[in-house]
């Protein structure tokens, strides 16, 4: 499915509701607060999907008692047990244009970028991690506090230490099935990229069992309490991710801005892959402006991979006509004036879509 | 609506937890609608239970008695100590009947981002008690969140001098579950968790 009009128009909104749709704060990583209207409070995104021939309703949105900062998610018009109900139906990735400075920016991006792929494949990576990062905060909190009692902090670095053992070997079981998945020629003909994972947990568990770098990594934040003032010198969240050209082995950072753009198209493109023939279904690729910076030749090799790719796209750009060697595939549709008109150029609207004539 | 004592009556309804303004409402109109019946006798069973109900001094579970009825009674095994973060779980426990010793409730769990530090849990009438001599062993029945195995952790460190066996709740695959559903923390704590069959 293609959107496009003018700039303003609300593409990107309406690929950060599709977003929210699974756990998470969406494309932008908004807060609760930012999601409403202008001048509102109130928001809510549904969805029905369909896949194996069968339909599953989706939403979510501000709890309709409760007030505004929270959030519920609604499972075939039931509330779920827990949000990684949602995450085992449906997942989704995203590319947006703030992405094109990910080589550029800390770690910390390309870690999010990556824990994404990985929620993709597990959906309880999502909470293992956070159960980490509470587990760094409270370290930090207390060693910046000083004099903190050492068997409390022995037992929040025992947390950390299993948290981000289980967080990395998920992310690396998500970097060795990826790679081998791009070169297996995933990206339908887009040039494939190879990514890397920068992390000394990760080296470890290369050569030793998860529960001895658990031990290792319980000891080794035990020894560097002394120069941790107010921080966490190891853990999960100082891993970074690289990315090269599988080809060249130009490495991301030192490539141009449209051959960063290409290298994470093809990760996106090989994880869809991946998650369909793992998971028995696609995420959703959620492509903001993919077409701006790259060439014509990445052009059309992006275009003939999505034809053939197993998930659902949604793309964004602000010219219909960029998108027409699509037309036979996707739906088009004009954003504007609040509203999304279907462009008769492209294919007619699937089974699914039970809209008004030419309205959405 | 109906008046400041019906307002004054839903505002403090609404307060409970589980309860929001319109269930507190509907509790209010129940009551109000058979005073007799529904009101009164739940206006004298608070009162009754403010003005007695307090937490033991041995165990901190809350009771009209102190010592309270479960350290008071005889059949209870005083040498098995049980620690829970609330009452809640302590009545949680009593439900099951799994537990035939005695408690101890923290009050909280350790939390440097909410605060919560060690002098702020009840732990000095626990260190007493296994300090006398008469504890064989302590069951760390704490949740198993970053906070709750933090807390087991540190409190396994002050009573591990005191020479008692220190034990923790089992963690891993549930009554009734199949492994296949699983995630990989609980797999592995199951695994971790393991004993001769």
């Amino acid at each position: 499915m293609v959107v496009f009009g003018p700039n303003g128009s609300g593409k990107t909104n309406l690929l950060e509701a599709v977003s929210l749709l699974v756990p998470g704060r969406g494309l932008r990583g908004a807060r609760m607060a930012e999601l409403s209207r202008f001048g509102g409070t109130d928001w809510a995104v549904a969805a029905r999907f369909s896949a194996n021939g069968e339909a599953l309703d989706i939403g979510t949105g501000t709890a309709p008692e409760g007030g505004s900062d929270r959030r519920v998610f609604r499972l075939d018009g039931a509330a779920p047990r827990s949000q990684a109900e949602i995450g085992a139906r449906v997942a989704a990735v995203w590319l947006t244009p703030q992405m094109d400075r990910l080589f550029q920016e800390g770690a910390s991006g390309r870690r999010r970028f990556l824990d994404r792929l990985v929620f993709a494949l597990e959906p309880t990576h999502a909470r293992i991690v956070a159960a980490h990062d509470v587990a760094v905060a409270g370290r930090n909190r207390l060693l910046s506090e000083g004099q903190a009692d050492p068997a409390w902090l022995a037992g929040l670095e025992d947390s950390i230490a299993r948290h981000a053992v289980a967080a990395t070997a998920a992310r690396v079981g998500l970097v060795t099935r990826l790679n081998a998945a791009s070169m297996e020629g995933a990206t339908g003909g887009f040039p494939p990229a190879r990514v890397g994972l920068v992390c000394p947990i990760a080296d470890r568990l290369a050569s030793a069992p998860a529960l001895q770098v658990e031990d290792w990594l319980r000891e080794a934040l035990a020894a560097v309490r002394p120069t941790d003032a107010g921080t966490t010198s190891l853990g999960a969240h100082r891993a970074d991710m690289t990315l090269e050209d599988a080809e060249n082995a130009l490495p991301a950072a030192l490539a141009s801005t449209g051959q960063q753009k290409a290298l994470l198209i093809g990760v996106v493109l090989a994880h869809a892959l991946l998650i369909a023939r793992a998971r028995g279904f696609a995420p959703l690729l959620l492509l903001d402006e993919p077409a701006v910076h790259l060439d014509a030749g990445r052009r059309a090799a992006l275009f003939r991979a999505l034809e053939n790719i197993p998930a659902q796209v949604l793309l964004t750009g602000t010219d219909a006509e960029t998108f027409l060697p699509l037309c036979d595939v996707a739906e088009g549709l004009e954003a504007g004036g609040g509203m999304l008109r279907l462009d008769a150029r492209f294919m007619p609207p699937g089974p699914m879509s039970d809209a008004p004539e030419g309205l959405y | 609506m109906g008046g400041p004592e019906v307002d004054r009556l839903i505002s403090l309804l609404a307060k409970l937890p589980g309860l929001g303004p319109r269930s507190a409402r509907r509790a209010a109109l129940r009551m109000l609608l058979a005073p007799e019946a529904r009101m009164l006798p739940l206006a004298v069973a608070l009162a009754e239970a403010a003005r007695s109900v307090r937490p033991c001094g041995v165990c901190g579970n809350l009771d009209s008695r102190d010592p309270c009825s479960i350290c008071a009674d005889p059949e209870r095994d005083a040498s098995i100590v049980c620690v829970v973060e609330g009452v809640g779980d302590l009545w949680a426990l009593e439900r099951a009947h799994v537990h035939r010793g005695t408690y101890h409730v923290l009050g909280g769990t350790l939390s440097a981002l909410a605060g919560t530090r060690p002098e702020d849990l009840n732990v000095a009438p626990l260190l007493a008690r296994v300090g006398q001599g008469e504890v064989a062993e302590v069951i760390l029945a704490l949740g198993a969140t970053v906070d709750g195995a933090s807390t087991a952790h540190w409190l396994a460190d002050r009573l591990r001098p005191l020479g008692v066996a220190i034990s923790r709740v089992g963690q891993g695959v549930p009554v009734g579950g199949a492994l296949d559903v699983l995630d990989d923390g609980t797999l592995a704590a199951a695994l971790r968790g393991r004993r001769p069959a």
